[in-house]
């Protein structure tokens, strides 16, 4: 029988070929391998949350593993000697299991903690970087919501994960949770026994977050992951202003090579740092905190810090508890003081971000699309409102650690309390005064470069006497009218250069990191200064 | 949009021999809707002395790739990680386990990223393309078809004529769609009152919990207690006497036991109020250890200004006065347990607390 010989070198081809025939996937794949990527560094923050969640994945699969959320008592056996004999629940028992008896455990678990905070951390920046560029502008508002939703998906995600381990610390996460839920006016104790099946803790509640963390809420970020990128291939990415740039097209590199070889590098660098704080840095350390026992508790309990500004407001609202009678209809109600700032202001911060691009456009009558982006001081507004909510933020973050602060540094721990509740009023509209004014002041700045150049640091003096600075006038472009009074450029909300060797007046520097790999450019000889007097010579004594 | 290109694609040969690979790169760009304005490569002439050290540079990145997912591995298998296992030099390289897992999977993995990096950015041609948007609605005639494809599904449905179908087919889903809300929440939901009463109201000091009989206060490990037990302007937390009282399963009961000092005994008797009558014994005052405002364990006792301080938000209650508020978030006192001591000289709760312990709530008076 004669041996059929298979041709190595067209079998590529030939494979490709086969596969089209079924699929006939030669024109989108080569779409999506054409698909212009714009390039800016503001545009790598999503993509760190992006594979930060990758890495949630692959770890929090492998601690799935070795974890059981049972509420069942134990005693501990392991190789942890503290802790040995101590009465504890299943969930914390194998949480110190897969810290000290499984090979590698400990840095999985702490693999999976930090990227949950470079998760949370890499979404809020890149909520920042839509925010002020106005990126979430039309068409791009559904991906904004969904954006919206992601970062309280996350959030909740993070809170039901560090609730798991059932340390003391979770457990009073878990149990000012509960509060939260009884506060809620009508429903709330309906609601907290439902979810406890009974008082707090009760004896299914891990069972039932293990659930929500591995399965619910992990589908639901990857459908709106999927939606968000969806939309965003759909869309096509918004672009600086610039050159060539307009609300018509994407300037950019290819998908493949150029962008997929930057954004597989970027991940492979996200995933060493990632990595990295996992081995060297020590993040939640369960077995220093003990099991969670209903009757203790320690100094500076704080949360992960992505929820630590909902603690932040707890702190500072003031003890405003309502109570009133419904006609004489049962004992008499009440609406805690604690309702205020865990259900009514997160509600109010989920819905005013959603809004917010609808609102915008409401009071600015702009219903156009936009692809191109505005830098932050193009919009003075909009940056001054971001500023406000970024101080609110940072008021209630500082004040999620104000007992830790005042231990440090040693200041009253009622002043740091009363430090926050004048800071939330104070320090927000200061934020926008001051954001507006600098956003104003830097257009300004451009402005000025624009109409009357460069500030080449030449000082001159005039023959009145005066000394002004000479100014390099930048280029004009040919549609520029000579002498019509108002000489300069367009203000295009783009970079405009503003030192002398952003426009070429000296050489680019020379490069190699330890020693030149270049030639240096030979230094420009100024030209001689011809002012119609004879060339200067060398004084001599002319004896 | 297909039908414009469509006669310019009839033009253009692929198997054009005199073609380049990059002419067929561009077409395909452009019928992409891409044009590729500027496309450099970094090294026109090859074998450069700069294009050899990027390559060099490229080349060590990879191989510390390579090293360092080694020593991962090596380090990951061989290096003693087993707390509290093996001999000294074990235990005392243990320590660096975790440290060098982070190290050289960090490094592996920064290598490698650097190194991808470089290559696109040293080593690929300079691109500049260009890809045309089609913003905008669609054509205003797929708007039309595509509407009248809508409606006209709802139209054949046949709704407008035929109501009773329609009111049928509601009659009928609704039922099914309660059903599909029935077994969740009938499952789920679970009523604040067990037994006629309301969970809430109730803790582990309620003398029905011990078969009508006083609960004793006890330590964690279940011993009673003793006045002599707590040093004056000592204070301990103390548990229900009963099976599992120490437990979380009476999250909501563990008590501050307090020995106040003579005078400070003499002024809360002086603030005491109506709700707190007959509550304290001698010196000796117990109240509930969960903060009425977000249920963690107010702990934190100072001696000398009788206050107690919980440390998840701050709240502070005054001892000597009824433990009311003083400052942070909280807006009620702490909830007083009435003691006394029994015929064996052992602390006992007289009766359950008076009003709900914890964080407020609606139905909470």
């Amino acid at each position: 029988m004669k041996r059929r010989k298979i041709d190595v070198r067209a079998l590529p081809g030939k494979s490709a070929e086969a596969l089209d025939e079924r699929f006939q996937a030669a024109t989108p794949l080569r779409r999506l391998l054409n698909k212009v990527f714009p390039d800016h560094w503001s545009f790598l923050l999503g993509e760190i949350a992006l594979y930060s969640f990758i890495v949630l994945l692959l770890s929090g699969i492998f601690l799935a593993l070795f974890f059981d959320p049972s509420m069942r008592e134990v005693v501990y056996d392991g190789s942890y000697t503290p802790l040995r004999g101590v009465e504890m629940s299943q969930a914390y028992n194998t949480a110190l299991h897969l810290s000290f008896d499984v090979r590698g455990g400990l840095f999985m678990r702490q693999m999976h903690h930090w990227a949950a905070l470079l998760f949370m951390a890499a979404i809020v920046v890149h909520m920042f970087r839509v925010f002020f560029t106005g990126a979430f502008r039309k068409p791009r508002e559904a991906n904004w919501i969904v954006g919206v939703l992601l970062f309280w998906m996350g959030f909740l995600e993070g809170f039901a994960g560090y609730s798991l381990p059932d340390d003391a610390l979770s457990g009073t996460g878990l149990r000012i949770a509960s509060a939260i839920m009884l506060s809620i006016p009508i429903v709330g104790t309906w609601v907290t026994t439902s979810l406890f099946n009974g008082e707090f803790p009760g004896d299914v509640i891990l069972d039932r977050l293990y659930i929500v963390h591995v399965l619910l809420i992990p589908g639901a970020l990857l459908a709106l992951i999927s939606v968000h990128m969806g939309l965003l291939v759909k869309q096509k990415h918004t672009q600086w202003p610039g050159p060539g740039r307009t609300n018509e097209n994407v300037v950019g590199v290819r998908m493949f090579p150029g962008f997929a070889a930057k954004a597989g590098g970027f991940f492979m660098i996200v995933f060493a740092m990632i990595a990295a704080l996992a081995g060297l840095f020590q993040i939640n350390p369960i077995w220093l905190f003990g099991p969670y026992k209903a009757a203790v508790v320690s100094a500076a309990s704080q949360p992960d810090w992505y929820v630590m500004f909902l603690d932040g407001s707890t702190r500072l609202f003031p003890a405003w508890e309502i109570r009133f009678d419904l006609f004489g209809w049962g004992d008499g109600y009440t609406i805690p003081p604690i309702f205020w700032p865990t259900v009514v202001l997160p509600g109010i911060l989920t819905m005013l971000p959603m809004f917010y691009p609808f609102i915008e456009a409401r009071f600015s009558k702009d219903k156009a699309v936009h692809n191109l982006l505005q830098r932050p001081r193009d919009n003075p507004l909009r940056t001054a409102l971001g500023a406000m909510a970024i101080a609110f933020y940072v008021v209630l973050l500082i004040s999620g650690g104000n007992d830790v602060l005042a231990d440090k540094f040693h200041i009253s721990l009622n002043a740091m309390t009363w430090a926050g509740r004048v800071g939330i009023l104070v320090l927000p509209p200061l934020a926008y005064y001051t954001a507006y004014r600098i956003a104003l002041g830097l257009q300004q700045h451009d402005r000025e470069v624009l109409a009357h150049g460069i500030e080449t640091g030449i000082i001159r003096r005039m023959p009145d006497g005066r000394f002004i600075e000479v100014h390099q006038p930048l280029p004009l472009d040919e549609h520029a009218v000579e002498g019509d009074g108002h000489h300069g450029l367009e203000y295009a909300g783009w970079v405009v250069p503003k030192k002398m060797n952003r426009i070429g007046a000296l050489a680019p520097t020379v490069k190699g990191f330890f020693y030149p790999i270049e030639k240096a450019a030979p230094t420009p000889k100024p030209a001689p200064y011809d002012i119609g007097v004879p060339k200067r010579e060398e004084i001599t004594s002319d004896r | 949009m297909t039908t414009q290109t469509a006669p310019e694609q009839e033009q253009f040969d692929a198997s054009d021999p005199s073609l380049t690979r990059f002419d067929l790169v561009k077409e395909g760009a452009r019928r992409d809707g891409v044009e590729i304005v500027h496309y450099a490569p970094r090294f026109p002439v090859p074998g450069t002395k700069a294009e050899k050290r990027i390559e060099r540079v490229l080349g060590l990145m990879f191989l510390l790739t390579g090293l360092m997912g080694t020593a991962f591995v090596v380090a990951y298998i061989a290096w003693p990680w087993h707390y509290g296992h093996g001999d000294e030099t074990y235990q005392k390289l243990f320590p660096f386990y975790t440290p060098l897992l982070g190290a050289t999977l960090g490094l592996a993995l920064l290598t490698l990223g650097l190194g991808i990096i470089t290559w696109s950015k040293k080593l690929l041609p300079e691109e500049v393309s260009i890809q045309e948007r089609h913003d905008g609605p669609s054509d205003r005639t797929e708007q039309r078809l595509t509407a009248a494809t809508i409606v006209n599904m709802g139209d054949e449905l046949g709704l407008k004529r035929r109501k009773f179908v329609g009111l049928a087919f509601l009659a009928g889903a609704a039922p099914l769609g309660a059903a599909a809300g029935a077994v969740l929440v009938g499952s789920l939901i679970k009523a604040p009152k067990q037994d006629g009463e309301n969970i809430f109201f109730t803790t582990g000091w309620d003398p029905a919990k011990n078969g009508g009989k006083p609960v004793r206060l006890t330590h964690e490990d279940g011993t009673p207690i003793r006045p002599a037990d707590v040093s004056i302007g000592g204070q301990i937390t103390v548990f229900p006497g009963i099976p599992g009282g120490a437990t979380n399963k009476y999250g909501d009961s563990p008590t501050l036991l307090i020995h106040l000092r003579e005078q400070d005994a003499q002024e809360t008797l002086r603030n005491v109020k109506a709700v707190n009558k007959d509550s304290q014994w001698q010196n000796f005052v117990a109240y509930s250890k969960i903060c009425t405002h977000a249920g963690c364990p107010a702990s934190l006792y100072e001696q000398q200004t009788n206050r107690l301080l919980c440390p998840c938000h701050q709240s502070q209650f005054q001892i000597t006065d009824n433990a009311r508020p003083v400052f942070g978030p909280a807006s009620r006192a702490l909830p007083q347990l009435p003691i006394t001591v029994d015929d064996e000289g052992y602390f006992v709760a007289t009766s359950d607390y008076r009003v709900a312990i914890g964080p407020a709530f609606w139905e909470r008076p």
